[in-house]
């Protein structure tokens, strides 16, 4: 009961606290509200181009050409063997009346080359979609090499170079985030130090008076928590009306259909659980550790 | 029946200096003792050992039972609880006002707040600031404040009161008035009080036992009083 009582009025003093300690509460809540703001940014920036990539190795594959004789059960096996490959997620048969009618669609000179000849000079084929895009040439040269293939094509030269830069700027951004976070961490981390060094005299007032050690860290940890958490209101709202606002005013897209945007919902609400989660955290973090140096434990 | 007792204590510092030498002392349930001496001889440390702000180099420290020395940092708040402090700077938390400050020793450890009420306004009242409960510190006199940290200090109902200058940076009448308060205390609680002071007229006043230190040794312990007549300060 009575831990009971100290926890709860521990939550009460620290919420007046934070009120009575204005202009440092002011001081602290403005730096972690101004470090979150580019959190956020440095998140949505680098999960958009995650997503960009992502959707973009998505639409990486293999065409695989068959020969012009291959019987039904030969094509029928090589399915079957294709799809035991590791790599190998989806094949799909794309037969050659497919392709003259999208051929065809595709421009009319090509509709009227196609249409005078009798018979369908393309080839049946598989299209053949990978788990992992970085093994793209050994799973094509595997294909390559069976019987019935004329060609497994899947862009060569191109497709590395993509590949070589969507892991770049896929590292790029998590080392920015991994970095903005530390900031974030040091700065709120400090200022709320400091708070509690100007207030180190109240906790020698309270060990003076007989309070336990749990009783005194309490109502600082409740408030490093209150700090941390005013101090990412303004930056989950900025974060969804900033993010929603410019979603639509781009139309979902930045310069191409190419390089969509998440969409807003649930997103900005995701990223917004993430800023609360590193301001409590932090705010807990830097308090607690604070008060402990001032307790002699 | 003794409370205190300290045997061969020795005091140095990190940084060399000896605050106190081979002290032995003991003080007995509900006795009324001044400390007094030069500045820096010793006799702040002499109160630090018995709260246990701190360890002496050597020696023991009992007080009420406890073994002081001993007790563990983490565990310190439970001498505290048995001991009131006042100081001559008042250390009243700033924020909080006289009702809370006053309840803070209770509220902190979790007593209900059916059984602060009725203790804090008591001891307001013994201190005569009952009408005062909702004031901040910073908006009441020295004279005041001093009164809230006695108040602080006695709501515990302790055994024992140590007051280091309380008396420092008040006037002479209220100095007379804070003193008639500490003594008020210790013959209707029966609190025993330790006091230490520069305040020549005070001890003269008062009539106790007055125990003198200097360079870290216990000069002179004259009973009850018998100062007045052997020396003026």
């Amino acid at each position: 009961m009575r831990a009971i009582r100290v926890f709860l009025r521990s939550f009460n003093e620290a919420f007046k606290s934070v009120f009575r300690n204005f202009s440092l509460s002011i001081a602290s809540v403005t730096c972690t509200t101004i470090t979150l703001i580019l959190v956020s940014i440095a998140i949505l920036f680098s999960y958009n181009v995650n997503n960009v990539t992502k959707k973009l190795e998505n639409e990486l594959t293999i065409i695989v050409y068959l020969e012009k004789d291959a019987s039904k059960e030969q094509t029928e096996a090589l399915e079957g063997r294709i799809l035991n490959i590791k790599n190998v997620e989806e094949v799909k048969f794309k037969s050659k009346d497919e392709w003259k009618f999208e051929m065809q669609n595709y421009s009319t000179t090509l509709n009227t080359t196609l249409s005078y000849l009798e018979e369908n000079p393309l080839l049946d084929s598989y299209i053949v979609k990978v788990k992992n895009v970085r093994d793209l040439r050994k799973t094509s040269e595997k294909i390559q090499k069976e019987e019935i293939v004329r060609t497994a094509e899947y862009g060569e030269g191109m497709v590395e170079q993509i590949i070589s830069i969507f892991d770049i700027v896929e590292k790029v951004t998590v080392v920015i985030v991994i970095a903005l976070v530390l900031v974030t961490a040091f700065l709120i981390n400090n200022t709320i130090k400091l708070t509690i060094f100007s207030r180190r005299s109240e906790i020698e007032i309270m060990r003076l008076v007989g309070t336990s050690n749990y009783a005194i860290k309490l109502p600082f940890i409740f408030e490093g928590l209150f700090l941390g958490i005013i101090g990412s209101i303004i930056p989950i709202i900025v974060t969804i009306y900033g993010y929603i606002i410019a979603y639509t005013r781009l139309d979902g897209h930045l310069f191409s259909n190419m390089l969509s945007l998440v969409k807003p919902f649930s997103f900005v609400l995701y990223v917004s659980l993430i800023l609360v989660i590193i301001g409590s955290v932090v705010g807990i973090f830097g308090s607690y550790k604070a008060v402990r140096k001032y307790l002699k434990v | 029946m003794k409370l205190i007792e300290l045997k061969n204590i020795y005091k140095t510092y990190p940084n060399g200096v000896t605050a106190l030498a081979d002290v032995n002392l003991e003080i007995a349930k509900g006795e009324f003792v001044f400390i007094i001496g030069p500045t820096g001889c010793g006799k702040s440390t002499l109160m630090k050992l018995l709260y246990r702000e701190e360890k002496p180099t050597k020696g023991n420290v009992l007080v009420g039972g406890i073994k002081v020395e001993r007790l563990r940092n983490r565990k310190v708040y439970k001498l505290r609880k048995k001991i009131g402090v006042i100081f001559q700077n008042y250390r009243l938390l700033p924020k909080k006002t006289v009702y809370e400050n006053v309840a803070f020793p209770l509220s902190s450890n979790g007593i209900k707040d059916s059984e602060i009420r009725p203790k804090v306004l008591k001891a307001l009242d013994r201190v005569g600031l009952k009408e005062k409960i909702k004031s901040f510190p910073d908006e009441l006199s020295g004279g005041e404040q001093q009164r809230v940290c006695i108040a602080r200090a006695i709501v515990n109902e302790p055994k024992l009161l140590l007051c280091d200058e309380p008396t420092g940076n008040l006037d002479p009448k209220v100095s007379k008035e804070i003193m008639d308060l500490i003594e008020s205390i210790n013959k209707k609680l029966g609190t025993t009080i330790i006091m230490v002071t520069h305040d020549a007229q005070i001890v003269n006043r008062m009539k106790k036992r007055v125990i003198s230190i200097d360079n870290g040794v216990i000069t002179k312990d004259i009973l009850k009083g018998k100062y007045k007549e052997n020396e003026s300060n």
